[in-house]
């Protein structure tokens, strides 16, 4: 068992005779690698084994940020439930809301409009821009580059404000409902992100100036943490991870949700699976993101109409209807307190999360409240890959090669 | 894909198995194959290596957990064949003495999937290379995605400023825990409403 005190030293293993006759102890160390450093992106505790600054094991320790989730929402209603997807992964909440609202919808069987299909897509990208914005730069940080974050971190702000102005919140945005979403947009936010959308490539090519040629980055990043095919599929790799290893495969492409079979948009592929190219993936990911926000807006331009299923048990009804209906306002008071009964039955859902496949495995009984709701979070299977992927590469390597994982302790430890 | 594309893998699942795998049914376009706690490891491989399923990758591992029943935990396998595009359910029934063993040997990455089910559910994985706790805190006791766990837990911390560390207590709730019953009279509730007992009286 790992030691709990930093830097202890195990028993000298054997020692080294140099040419001039000079005897060298060797030692093994057992560190601790956070929970406080910057580099362990939140709260993750490593148990390290280094055989001088040789990686010879790592064991995470995981669940520092554990809120027990999915027991609280077998307590609470379904609508009273989408809120803690936002704490998930809360570099792209709304991400993880989709996979929950489109669990509530297979199982209930139902069918969301139009428009609210293109918004949902919208804030998709939005999150996938959000997360990948983070993580490359904070890649970049991790061995050494401090003004990608900076950079990056602006053009994020803006795409909070886009939250906060559809939502009402920056973050914890609970925008998505079963149906639908809770509100259209205001004209004015389409066409801010329409110029956002012409502003931000010029940006994203400055940080890929900045950082995609630099010498160091490449010295810390290729050919770091390599992956193979076989590797990535045994180890339940999704998203980029399995990506930047040369598979093509993406749930927009592969099994797609909402509006994805209309758009057009690339896949980028890594060739060598390394971080370098996780990053290379990241970046390309980022524009095709821009190319879908732009076409959900010339959608949004295009089909007006509602955004969440009217009419329905699942939906609360206008408010300028229940001005008038004794109907509807019964109905908005047993939504809000009771909430809506969902079919028994269980069902999987998952959506491409910026980080890799986000499932949700709900299990419903009938009743208002959830069985049983297991959260898949791409995050927790990729980490665990991380004692092998770590081994046999330097103590400096740890932070590079966590760094290209995209870890997210929110969904981590759930 | 289809139900109807999805019972004929089933069928033929079932035909493949051998026996290891008793049954299947479709429900909302999702196959769920039921098997047993001697069979799983062999079933997840032949699925795995078969070249017309090739199930290659296990996506989610999961307990839950049903009281009432004599085998009350489920253990559920989620996978997914990248070559077919197809997604498969595997459940198991097992309670808290009988171990599962372990599909690490076919899935690598089954490994944290079921530090979690033995942490949150108590089920033992036969087998497995590290069996230690994994989300919970160090020296935490109980399984707390039971039913039977309470919502709120049976141990609080909080920092004591005399013994300068951190210490555990019972948890003291200054307000009982409040579940609300919303469910209306005439749509769901299972019990006698009150007043109601005077009318056969």
């Amino acid at each position: 068992m790992a030691s709990d005190t930093p830097a202890v030293a195990d028993p000298a293993v054997g020692n080294v005779i140099s040419a001039d006759g000079e005897e060298t102890r060797l030692r093994k160390f057992n560190i601790n690698f956070g929970p406080q450093h910057p580099a362990a992106h939140g709260v993750l505790r490593l148990v390290l084994e280094l055989d001088g600054e040789v990686v010879e094991r790592v064991d995470p320790h995981i669940g520092l940020l554990h809120r027990g989730t999915e027991k609280l929402m077998e307590a609470r209603t379904y609508l009273q439930n989408t809120p803690y997807f936002d704490r998930l992964d809360y570099v792209a909440p709304m991400n993880q809301e989709h996979a929950f609202v489109l669990a509530i919808e297979k199982l209930a069987g139902i069918e969301v409009p139009y428009r609210g299909q293109v918004i949902r897509v919208l804030f998709d990208e939005i999150g996938r821009i959000q997360s990948h914005l983070l993580n490359v730069t904070t890649q970049a940080m991790d061995v050494g580059a401090l003004t990608p974050p900076l950079w990056g971190f602006e053009e994020r702000e803006k795409l909070c404000i886009f939250y906060e102005r559809a939502s009402g919140a920056r973050f914890h945005a609970n925008y998505y409902r079963p149906g639908g979403v809770h509100q259209d947009l205001p004209p004015d936010l389409i066409v801010d992100i329409r110029r956002w959308c012409a502003e931000f490539p010029r940006l994203l090519d400055d940080i890929d100036n900045l950082i995609t040629p630099n010498r160091i980055f490449k010295q810390r990043n290729v050919d770091i943490g390599v992956v193979t095919k076989e590797e990535a599929y045994a180890w339940g790799f999704t998203g980029v991870m399995l990506r930047g290893s040369g598979i093509a495969w993406d749930l927009r492409k592969a099994q797609p949700y909402e509006i994805y079979a209309d758009l057009d948009f690339d896949i980028p592929l890594g060739k060598n699976g390394d971080c370098y190219d996780r990053y290379l993936v990241r970046m390309e990911e980022m524009r095709q993101s821009v190319k879908i926000m732009n076409q959900c807006l010339d959608l949004l331009d295009k089909h007006k109409g509602p955004v969440l299923l009217e009419n329905s048990k699942y939906t609360p009804p206008r408010r300028g209807e229940m001005k008038r209906s004794m109907e509807a306002l019964i109905h908005h008071f047993k939504l809000y307190t009771e909430g809506f009964h969902v079919p028994a039955g269980e069902v999987y859902t998952a959506v491409e999360a910026p980080k890799g496949e986000f499932g949700v495995y709900l299990v419903g009984d009938g009743t208002n409240k959830p069985y049983r709701c297991k959260i898949r979070a791409p995050g927790y299977s990729h980490l665990q890959a991380l004692d092998w992927m770590a081994r046999g590469h330097m103590l400096a390597d740890v932070s590079a090669v966590l760094g290209s994982l995209d870890i997210v302790f929110g969904e981590v430890d759930r | 894909m289809s139900s109807k594309a999805l019972e004929d893998l089933g069928q033929a699942i079932l035909d493949r198995s051998g026996g290891r795998a008793q049954r299947f049914d479709v429900a909302c376009e999702e196959l769920t194959v039921h098997t047993t706690v001697e069979h799983v490891v062999e079933l997840l491989r032949l699925l795995r290596d078969d070249a017309t399923f090739r199930f290659n990758q296990l996506t989610d591992l999961c307990g839950v957990d049903y009281p009432e029943r004599p085998l009350r935990f489920d253990v559920v396998y989620q996978l997914i064949s990248y070559a077919r595009n197809v997604r498969l359910r595997v459940k198991l029934q097992t309670d808290e003495d009988t171990p599962v063993p372990s599909v690490t040997p076919v899935h690598p990455c089954a490994d944290w999937f079921e530090r979690e089910t033995f942490d949150m559910y108590g089920v033992f994985f036969s087998g497995h290379p590290d069996l230690r706790r994994i989300l919970t805190d160090y020296g935490f006791h109980g399984h707390p995605l039971r039913k039977d766990f309470p919502m709120t837990g049976y141990v609080e911390v909080r920092w004591d400023d005399e013994l300068k560390r951190v210490v555990y207590e019972p948890v003291k709730l200054v307000q009982e825990y409040r579940a609300f019953d919303f469910l209306s009279p005439w749509e769901g509730a299972q019990y006698v409403l009150p007043g109601d007992e005077k009318a056969g009286g």
